[in-house]
């Protein structure tokens, strides 16, 4: 039991460090420039691909609108370590939006490190890449998110505790048939009677920070509307930690299956090209997890920026009045897009936990 | 003589873009790929529900399970094409 309790502490240990290791990099998952798209670069009104790329993606502050010139945004704390210079810990105001350079630090807009920090010389030039541990628009997200399920999860837990033998209501009464679909739909199938409690944490957590992720993306107002399981660099962390917990608890026979499966020795023996497969198969299925639900969710955002900024294309191309007139048609699939991403929030969520507890009875299957 | 017109019609190719092109074709191809199979599971599910109503329940978590699973891998091809048209 001791040891269990070890190795989960260490295990959370080293996943902490790795989510947040990897959701800070996650600015440079998303910005891409268009320096192909000649046609556009001669518009001086509205480009589409930098709108919509800009409104999905990871960002040094938190945008709330624009009028006209002046930006109404959040600063966000950006947190250096360069190694010329030691430890920075400054506000991303200091950057005026992208614009100003700031104790030899300023964002890059072209080139191979567009949308990171970069580190300048006396001169002005690029002279490297800063350790980069801000936190971003996207790690604000996951912050707020983490704090929203702790206080949803403790008041429910602790009316669990002071209703014990009573019928469950308010907040518990929503909650508690969800937890119990998993532990009897998802778990108890996938991983079996006697193993399955020892993952239940794991999943429950899962599943209840991708849904509560997923619709706070699809809020636009402020302290919702981070696009955080859109993030490959997030989704990579989940995937991560579905993987590290199915090889921590992997038994014996778990690993006779990858390594010396019951098949005709010539697949095994002198090209092992069994184990090659099951192995590109052990790395492929949580890769897999990790792409559908990055994929899912930046497809739904993606969707309905395309159709926003349709409204904004149209008033260019044909003047305000052509605008005007496409925008009910653009919000209203917009608004059914969202719809269909709230469906799609349930079900990603639910797919991903299904998979990791798939895998997780795999890990633990006795031979039969 | 012939290279020297491949050459050429190398060069008109790389500056029309086939690439982009080539991205745009994979990603539709995916989507035809996707809604075959998926039309097919929805199918077998329609008829699975008509021939045992009572099962319709388990039938139906089944459906959308298999429907993500395929949409997993389409969505793989699609960021495979997005990749290619913008980066």
């Amino acid at each position: 039991m001791k040891a269990t309790k070890t190795r989960i502490y260490f295990t959370a240990c080293l996943l902490f460090i790795l989510a947040f290791s990897l959701t800070s990099e996650s600015v440079f998952a998303e910005n891409e420039q268009h320096e192909l798209d000649t046609t556009k670069h001669a518009e001086t009104g509205f480009n589409p691909g930098d709108f919509v790329m800009h409104h999905v993606s990871d960002a040094f502050e938190w945008h709330i609108a624009t009028f006209g010139e002046t930006h109404i945004s959040i600063p966000l704390p950006i947190i250096l370590y360069s190694g010329n210079s030691g430890w920075h810990f400054f506000w991303s105001s200091k950057f005026h939006h992208g614009e100003v350079v700031y104790k030899n630090f300023e964002i890059a807009h072209q080139g191979e490190n567009s949308g990171k920090i970069v580190e300048l010389d006396e001169h002005g030039e690029v002279v490297g890449l800063p350790v980069d541990l801000s936190i971003t628009k996207t790690v604000a997200g996951v912050i707020f998110s983490v704090i929203l399920l702790l206080w949803i999860f403790l008041s429910v837990a602790k009316s669990a505790k002071r209703n014990a033998n009573q019928a469950p209501k308010g907040l518990q009464n929503l909650i508690e048939p969800i937890i119990l679909f998993l532990r009897d739909e998802v778990a108890k199938p996938a991983i079996g009677e006697k193993k399955y409690e020892k993952f239940m944490p794991f999943l429950l957590s899962l599943f209840f920070f991708i849904l509560v992720n997923n619709f706070m993306g699809l809020i636009p107002i402020f302290p919702f509307g981070a696009n955080v399981t859109g993030n490959i660099a997030v989704t990579m962390a989940l995937a991560l930690f579905t993987f590290v917990v199915t090889t921590i608890n992997g038994n014996k026979h778990y690993w006779k299956e990858i390594y010396n499966p019951d098949v005709p020795w010539w697949l095994k023996f002198p090209i092992p090209l069994m184990p090659i497969v099951e192995l590109s198969g052990v790395i492929t299925k949580p890769f897999v997890l990790m792409v559908r639900l990055f994929a899912n969710m930046m497809a739904g955002h993606l969707i309905v920026m395309v159709f926003i900024s349709l409204i904004f294309i149209f008033a260019n191309l044909m003047g305000p009045a052509a605008g005007a007139a496409i925008s009910p048609v653009s919000v209203a699939f917009s608004v059914f897009i969202l719809m269909l991403d709230l469906l799609v929030s349930f079900i990603q969520a639910y797919v991903f936990t299904l998979l990791s507890a798939l895998y997780f009875g795999m890990a633990t299957s006795e031979h039969h | 003589m012939l290279s020297t017109i491949l050459t050429v019609i190398l060069q008109a190719a790389a500056g029309a873009g086939i690439g982009k092109m080539g991205a745009a074709l994979g990603a539709g191809i995916a989507a035809i790929g996707a809604g075959m199979g998926i039309g097919r599971i929805g199918a077998s599910a329609m008829e699975a529900i008509a021939r045992q109503p009572e099962a319709s329940g388990d039938i139906r978590s089944n459906l959308i399970v298999s429907a993500a699973l395929i949409e997993g891998v389409a969505f793989f091809a699609v960021i495979i094409c997005a990749l290619v048209l913008f980066v």
